[in-house]
């Protein structure tokens, strides 16, 4: 029963946002039912539907994660844009850098470049807050400008082959490719990008909640976020828990580098987040906050973004900025549930939960 | 470096200013009833969209003339005041968190304009050219300016402008001085929209001739921060956003014309006599911000009930 109502306003939320989607649909002239089909039909497909569907959900789960545990612990990171930026380069980097390494040492390296890049670029905002008070919102805001024109920087002047006329870098050593799920799976092409950090991103989800809900520290975190002032009287640093949570939070994000360059492209290719950080907010919004309902909602918005390039290229009129649409009501509609409480509340289905 | 502060430079200053002083100013009167306005950009994105097409469609179609820009102009701000409405009343009637719901504004406007321009326009994301002269360089820039003396002069020396700042920093106390407090919020945030919305418009068929995807391209951040830097206070605040819109000008104009210093030339491993990368001087507003609201340069404290929804007592 906790579960049916867990997973009752998420579904009214979804399905608002496209009754919305479908009534502009409508208003350009094109057939809602039509392009609903389209797009849903595109994105389960086998195997590239889906293949491609997981592929644009992996680093979902890694934002929505970084995202969620930010929440959990009463801050908003809307960072993991940034976080994800400098992580994907740091790996490319060390990719680039120890070109000739074999990739029993190489591809752990690359691993820790991304986990310790995201995590330290988040902890910035982490430290300001618990030392100087200030805001992370603002914070993380300002530091993922600075983060994309940092990386653009590094890319443009020191590690772009000359003469390429794309913002690329040049190619990560060979042993710190990871292999595409085509390796494993029988009939699974391997042109499809879809890689091993799908799996990471699984496990990531597992750990995530063992740790918040298994440990101590991931209650202190928990109790700093649900009551501040109680969780100081009972011991729990909040300066500590806030550095904490901005740190895991930004490792979370910064995996995004992982999946993009050692699984995908195997370089940094600048401006390459189709804002992952911000749809991660309606990721983890729309998953409750919780793991099992972040790789819920992170499959759901793979499935809009590889369905939305159908849609754009086989209606008269719907462009692929449909998903952006459909992303921005589903996240309003999710921030303002006292809309839905109203009218459905009264049937208890939808319980005040603690966020 | 005397080179650096020609008549080009100032004006070009003053062009790139004049979108962040509109919102920013626009912000300030959101920020000050106790909204925050992470949503500066969406707004600005719907006025500029709006106001291109309305202009292209006002001269193309309707063969209004010299009228077109301003009837574009009054359509950006009231895309502006349209956007502004949901927000606040997903903020305030809702009780919705305010960041989160600023966020959802940004992205369904990163989407809304592509989606509708791909059907009115059958382009992906651009509105068609405007002529040169149904363009309306000047008057927002003379407005932005002189909003202000008048932004200063509501804040410190209307009733409203006490009310405002007021529920800002202590509804309870507001409410039960006979103030409205969510009247007053909801009055903050469509001007907030109104002025945004006229940034905006101004991006699109002021410096520009068109509408193309995400124009504004972080703009409305950069008045946010400048509201920050600014401290909340409409003098400071234009001062900011000079500051930045300078920053801006120089990356644009000043190309080449100062070169990189010995000392940082070895930092950066690039040879002495390089230009300074652009992307250097695209992050001085966003490292100041940082600074400032860390408390280095003075202490910036934003007004006390921000973000915080308002329940009144039963």
């Amino acid at each position: 029963m906790k579960l049916l109502r867990e997973l009752m306003f998420p579904l009214i939320a979804v399905i608002a946002a496209f009754i919305v989607g479908g009534i502009l649909i409508l208003i350009i002239g094109d057939d809602p039912i039509v392009a609903y089909k389209l797009l849903i039909g595109s994105a389960l497909s086998w195997p590239d539907g889906i293949g491609y569907t997981l592929f644009y959900a992996t680093p979902l789960i890694f934002t929505g994660l970084a995202v969620l545990v930010a929440f959990r612990c009463g801050l908003l990171n809307i960072g993991a844009e940034g976080q994800l930026y400098v992580a994907a380069f740091a790996t490319a980097w060390v990719g680039i850098t120890f070109v000739h390494m074999s990739a029993w040492l190489l591809l752990p390296l690359c691993f820790l470049a991304a986990i310790i890049a995201g995590g330290a670029w988040g902890a910035i905002p982490g430290v300001l807050k618990a030392r100087f008070g200030s805001h992370e919102v603002i914070n993380t805001i300002m530091l993922n400008f600075i983060a994309v024109a940092l990386v653009s920087y590094f890319t443009q002047y020191h590690y772009k082959t000359p003469g390429d006329p794309i913002m690329e870098t040049t190619e990560i050593g060979g042993g710190a490719h990871i292999a595409r799920m085509g390796k494993f799976l029988p009939g699974f092409p391997e042109r499809i990008p879809l890689n091993l950090a799908f799996i990471l991103a699984l496990v990531c989800c597992v750990l995530v909640y063992l740790f918040l809900w298994r440990t101590k520290w991931g209650y202190e975190l928990r109790a700093t976020g649900s009551n501040p002032t109680a969780a100081e009287y009972g011991g729990i640093s909040i300066r500590k828990q806030i550095i904490i949570a901005m740190t895991i939070s930004g490792s979370l994000a910064g995996m995004v580098g992982i999946n993009e360059v050692l699984g995908y492209r195997y370089r940094y290719y600048d401006g390459f987040s189709a804002s992952y950080g911000f749809t991660g907010i309606a990721v983890a919004l729309l998953g409750r906050n919780h793991p099992v309902g972040v790789l819920l909602s992170a499959i759901l918005f793979g499935m809009l973004i590889r369905g939305g390039i159908f849609v754009d290229a086989f209606t008269n009129n719907v462009t692929k900025d449909l998903v952006d649409v459909l992303q921005g009501v589903v996240i309003l509609f999710v921030a303002a549930e006292a809309l839905f409480r109203g009218p459905f509340g009264r049937f208890g289905l939808l319980k005040r939960s603690k966020v | 470096m005397r080179d650096l502060f020609t008549i080009a430079l100032i004006w070009s200053t003053v062009r790139l200013a004049t979108p962040l002083i509109l919102a920013a100013l626009g912000g300030l009167f959101s920020e000050r009833s106790g909204i925050i306005n992470i949503a500066l950009e969406g707004k600005m994105l719907a006025g500029a969209f709006t106001a291109a097409a309305v202009t292209y469609a006002a001269d193309s179609k309707l063969h209004l003339g010299a009228a077109s820009p301003w009837i574009g102009l009054l359509a950006g701000m009231s895309a502006g005041i349209f956007i502004a409405a949901i927000y606040a009343i997903v903020c305030i009637r809702y009780k919705a968190d305010q960041v989160v719901s600023g966020t959802a504004i940004n992205i369904l406007m990163i989407g809304v304009p592509g989606f509708l321009s791909g059907a009115l326009f059958l382009s992906s994301g651009s509105t068609p050219q405007i002529p040169k002269e149904q363009l309306i360089p000047w008057a927002p820039i003379i407005i932005a300016f002189a909003m202000v003396p008048i932004t200063w002069y509501v804040l410190y020396r209307t009733p409203f402008g006490l009310r405002l700042r007021s529920v800002g920093e202590n509804p309870e106390a507001a409410d039960a001085a006979g103030v409205s407090v969510s009247r007053i919020r909801y009055s903050g945030v469509l001007i907030a929209g109104a002025l945004a919305g006229m940034g905006g418009a101004y991006l699109s068929i002021g410096q520009s001739s068109l509408f193309t995807r995400n124009m504004t391209s972080g703009r409305g951040f950069i008045a946010l921060a400048a509201l920050i830097f600014g401290k909340w206070r409409p003098v400071q605040t234009l001062l900011a956003c000079l500051l930045f819109g300078f920053t801006e000008a120089v990356s644009i104009q000043m190309q080449g014309a100062i070169k990189l210093p010995a000392f940082f030339a070895t930092l950066l491993r690039q040879t002495p006599g390089d230009d300074i990368p652009v992307q250097f001087i695209q992050m001085v507003p966003y490292l100041l911000t940082i600074i400032v609201l860390a408390g280095f340069i003075g202490s910036s404290r934003p007004p006390r009930a921000l973000g915080i929804p308002y329940q009144k007592e039963k």
